[in-house]
């Protein structure tokens, strides 16, 4: 913990730079704050309190670092959607009712806040989510897009809108109105700004981000009108109505619909949509803040939700956390919650000192600005991306956003829920799978003895429907651990969860941790991303391995490649130089596979899949063991540290040996042969302190070669690794003992 | 009389045999294990005696490993569940043995609603077989819960003297770290540092009662068997059996639940889970007899 002093002296010390950085943020908050109103059918001021609010309420009592809170894109459509309902026609009416409803979805995320469920966003399938961010973008784009081309009041639906735009824009041929002529060429020249923006590597340019620029070249150009003496080409219905004093026309929330069943539903909308949008938001910040700190999203939510209601309250929008403005914040050097006080500070002055001109901005000017956001929710690029994991996931991604586009958002992301499941129902061929598992607590965490890393078991099945157990059980361990996580015994694992255990590794890995899963290798899949869903069908035959390429099997390719040796993940059913191991006598053998190979192959690695016994079919076990044949014939031996397989060596006629000499390691080690002289001579004081002084392994030897194994588990990478480093020099310190013999 | 009582976990075993085709394998098991628990076994037939019958359990007796235990056998007609608790008590059994189903088509395996039943009602000890087999298959691990429950001492000592008797290598104690017993809601760095050290705390603390109990055993079960302990995050009575999977044991002992009503079939708790997915074979430990 470091001392209260001393934070406040880093306090002061990154006050400048959390400064600077609220003020670059305000630079587009502003602009976005009025278009994200105005798209809203709200007034542009109820764009701006929320980001006011927000800052400075959030700043006080939130539990994030680096996030900046303001009117969020996600909620353009939901409440539009309750403005134009509610109000039946009167938009300014439906914006009062909507005010109201905007103060209880505050209640209702303090509500969620106490409730803890800042794991709401997890209850969702990730492609589900996608498809309904992507169906937001359309709609954004769909309604500013005529905005942008001088068209202000088109009606109609998202898909009505969509439609139009070809004849819109070929209607701009016939025109005659000069404003809707010139209000189209500032739209597309803003648009040209948005997107070629980031072209341009031009530090002093790059300073004022794009939407600043937009703004100041329409307001400039309005000013060089006005000195030249020419008409401005736009009358007022296409400039942004900001009222004369902003401080007294504030509104007030009407709550007389309160009990009212389309009242109700666009409270739940609102709500469910703000705290998605803010909780996806705070997990992607969490992972682009430099300092690796942990937000705390149910304080968050809560100090969201207190923001909301006072925003509400004064005739402001919801207040949400919002990605874009925290990453600019992020990446102009904030380190704390100050930054987004200074935007909401730099934001009430820029309205207050500039009223005038922020009045001469057009509204094509902002819909550029949002056709251009609308479009980054929903590009191409980030459907070829879910494509890319996998066929089903494209079928979730365009039902959820057609479904959304139809109907409303609610309606959207349950037929995206229902979809996934049923899709899983198909892929796994089976409806019990799930029905019954799905209460099941299926996962067991426990620290392994020796090594101190955790252990993870997943049972049954593992996804979208089941990963808040699995995340409860994760969110237990400092990132700063090694945790291993083993689906062996889980036959179907999903995207959700396996991009969720991404977000995991990355983080781990920042704080100095590592996450790795093992047992997949074996679950097949349709693609080779991989965040594909993974699967196994009892009792079906089992399909060559390598076809499904998991991280696991990448990085061992990677490790073999660090050695010099070769990697083979096919499976092989030759296992006979095993069978004249002690260890192997009452097991049967399947088969082995991730092979690991030197290149003469007198060394490997390999998982391997093995039954204990021919009769008694006991369950499968997979390990992961290391073979190494020596140069020379060693006597045979083998060395167990809990004296387990005890029975089993006695069996073999082999007894108990002391090292004369080494009580200490006679007590830590069980160490038998046949031939005890030619055993105690092999280990020599060398071999005996380099076993000491190593991670305990199970070593067998056969006369010829050596058996090395760590646990009756797949091993980790990491581990691997390890094993290989001590078989080595292990191999090395019996060749020399052998030699000095 | 001590040093018998130490070696004679259970007097009297009572297992409940049909005409199927496991039969076989279902009266070696359990000859064997009566004669390595050196218990007396009672053979009990719910249904009609046949000569047919009677002429194919006596050839299977024939057969068994260990012929000087001979089982008593009685034949009683009527329903299954009742006359079986019937016999339990005009016995004075102590230990109840009962086979396990096996799911279609999967390596997993549950206790039919015959045996359910009786493992709730019945007054004694209740062992769980998942593949009685002819051939002997050594018991190496024990796992035993170590919960913090009135229980936990009698089964834990159970445990030792069955591991004793059977001849296992090892026996694990495992006591369970709840969520709720950790307090702290992991919402940031700062809490989450404090469920640490409170986890460790908690560890500690329930280490050193195992210890205890381990502690207050006579040397002789302790001397010839491996210790371990074993805290495990998870789901109380659901996760052991999880762990027991993982670990492969061989023998899983737990407490039995205090009682067990229809609340707990629709909220299953602690035994209910493992009933339905047994990992291995159960012993669950009933005091009081």
């Amino acid at each position: 913990m470091i001392a209260k002093k001393d934070r406040t002296a880093i306090f002061i010390k990154d006050l400048p730079q959390n400064v600077f950085a609220g003020f670059v943020v305000s630079l587009i908050a502003l602009p976005l704050g009025l278009g994200l109103a105005l798209a809203s059918e709200a007034p542009p001021i109820s764009g701006i309190i929320p980001a006011v609010v927000g800052g400075v309420i959030v700043a006080v009592l939130g539990g994030s670092y680096v996030t900046i809170t303001g009117p969020g894109n996600g909620l353009v459509i939901v409440l539009l959607g309750a403005i134009t309902t509610l109000g039946g026609g009167d938009l300014y009416q439906g914006y009062l009712f909507t005010l109201a409803a905007v103060v209880f979805s505050g209640l209702l995320m303090i509500l969620l806040g106490f409730l803890r469920m800042g794991r709401l966003a997890d209850f969702f399938p990730a492609s589900a989510i996608q498809g309904m961010l992507a169906a937001i973008g359309i709609g954004i784009l769909a309604k500013q897009f005529h905005i942008m081309i001088g068209h202000n009041n088109e009606p109609g639906n998202i898909l009505n809108l969509l439609m139009q735009i070809p004849y819109g824009l070929y209607s701009l041929w016939e025109t005659d109105s000069l404003s809707v002529l010139f209000a189209a060429i500032i739209g597309f020249l803003s648009l040209f700004i948005m997107v070629f923006y980031s072209k341009i590597r031009n530090r002093y340019f790059q300073l004022i981000p794009a939407p600043m620029w937009i703004l100041i070249l329409t307001i400039s150009f309005s000013y060089f009108c006005s000195w030249f003496k020419i008409t401005y080409p736009l009358d007022e219905k296409f400039l942004i109505p900001i009222p004369n004093d902003v401080l007294s026309s504030l509104v007030f929330p009407n709550f007389e619909k309160v009990l009212q069943m389309d009242f109700i539903i666009a409270v739940f909308s609102i709500t469910l949509i703000a705290s998605i949008e803010s909780l996806l938001s705070i997990k992607a910040v969490d992972k682009l803040d430099p300092a690796n700190r942990h937000s705390n999203v149910n304080k968050d939510l809560k100090a969201l939700g207190l923001a909301t209601t006072i925003s509400g309250l004064l005739g402001g929008l919801n207040v949400v956390t919002v990605i874009a403005r925290s990453s600019v914040n992020v990446n102009t050097g904030a380190t704390n919650r100050s930054a987004n006080f200074f935007h909401a500070f730099f934001l009430v002055a820029f309205v207050l000192i500039f009223q005038e001109q922020l009045r001469k901005i057009p509204l094509s000017a902002l819909a550029a600005i949002l056709v251009y956001t609308g479009y980054k929710l929903a590009t191409p690029s980030a459907m070829k991306k879910i494509a890319q994991i996998g066929k089903e996931q494209i079928i979730i991604f365009m039902g959820t956003i057609i479904a959304t586009l139809v109907t409303n958002l609610i309606t959207g992301i349950v037929v995206g829920i229902l979809i996934t499941f049923i899709i899983h129902i198909l892929i796994n061929k089976s409806f019990l799978l799930f029905i019954t598992h799905l209460g099941k607590p299926n996962i067991l965490m426990f620290r392994e003895p020796d090594g101190g890393n955790y252990f993870i078991s997943i049972k049954h099945f593992c996804s979208f429907l089941n990963y808040y157990k699995l995340k409860d059980k994760l969110d237990l361990i400092s990132e700063n651990e090694e945790v291993i996580l083993d689906f062996s015994m889980c036959s179907f694992v999903d995207h959700t969860v396996l991009e969720g255990l991404e977000n995991y590794r990355e983080i781990f890995d920042l704080k100095g941790g590592h996450i790795e899963l093992v047992g997949l290798d074996k679950h097949e899949t349709n693609s080779v991303h991989p965040f594909a869903i993974r699967k196994i069908i009892p009792l079906q035959a089992l399909k060559p391995i390598e076809r499904y390429f998991t991280r696991r099997q990448e990085d061992l390719k990677e490790t073999a490649k660090d050695f010099g040796w070769n990697y083979i993940p096919k499976k092989k059913k030759k296992t006979r130089f095993l069978r004249n191991f002690v260890f192997f006598k009452s097991k049967n053998i399947r088969y082995s596979y991730n092979q690991l190979e030197d290149q003469d192959r007198k060394k490997g690695v390999f998982d391997l899949e093995f039954t204990e016994g021919e009769f008694i079919a006991k369950e499968v076990v997979k390990t992961t063991l290391m073979y190494v044949s020596l140069k020379n014939n060693v006597p045979l031996f083998t060395l167990d540290k809990e004296g387990l397989l005890g029975v089993l060596y006695n069996l073999s006629g082999f007894e108990d040996i002391d090292i004369p000499g080494h009580t200490d390691f006679n007590k830590r080690f069980h160490l038998s042969g046949e031939n005890q002289d030619a055993v105690s001579k092999l280990f020599t004081d060398e071999i005996v302190l380099f076993l000491e002084s190593n991670p305990y392994y199970h070593i067998e030897s056969n006369g010829s070669a050596l058996l090395i194994l760590k646990k009756e588990r797949l091993l980790s990478v990491k581990e691997i690794k390890r094993m290989i480093y001590f078989g080595k020099q292990l191999q090395k310190l019996l060749q020399s003992s052998q030699n000095g013999q | 009389m001590l040093m018998d009582s130490l070696n004679r976990p259970f007097n009297t075993i009572l297992f409940g045999f049909a005409f199927s085709p496991s039969l076989e394998a279902n009266i070696m098991e359990t000859t064997r294990i009566a004669y390595f628990l050196n218990a007396k076994l009672i053979l009990l037939h719910v249904g009609t005696k046949t000569d047919k019958k009677l002429a194919k359990i006596e050839a299977l007796l024939q057969k068994i490993e260990y012929p000087e235990n001979q089982p008593e056998i009685h034949w009683v007609e009527g329903k299954p569940v009742p006359t079986i608790l019937k016999a339990c008590n005009k016995f004075a059994i102590d230990l109840l043995v009962l086979g396990a189903l096996q799911h279609e088509n999967m390596f997993q395996f549950y206790v039919g609603t015959i045996a359910r039943d009786l493992t709730r009602k019945v007054n004694c000890s209740v062992l769980l077989l998942i593949k009685p087999s002819a051939i002997r298959v050594p018991c190496q691990h024990v796992v035993v819960n170590g919960f913090d429950d009135p229980n936990t001492p009698v089964a834990i000592t159970k445990a030792f003297q069955v591991a004793n008797a059977l001849g296992a290598q090892q026996i694990t104690v495992v006591e369970e770290i709840t969520q709720k017993e950790v307090h702290v809601t992991v919402e940031d760095d700062r809490s989450l540092k404090r469920a640490s050290l409170r986890k460790e705390k908690l560890k500690r603390r329930e280490e050193s009662r195992v210890r205890d109990i381990i502690k207050s055993l006579p040397e002789s079960l302790v001397s010839s068997i491996k210790v371990k302990i074993q805290s495990i995050f998870g789901k109380r009575g659901y996760s052991i059996g999880h762990y027991a999977e993982v670990v492969r044991a061989d023998l899983l002992v737990m407490n039995a639940p205090e009682k067990s009503g229809l609340i707990d079939r629709i909220f299953p708790h602690d035994i209910e889970y493992i009933l339905s997915d047994l990992p291995t074979d159960v012993l669950i430990v009933r005091r009081n007899q």
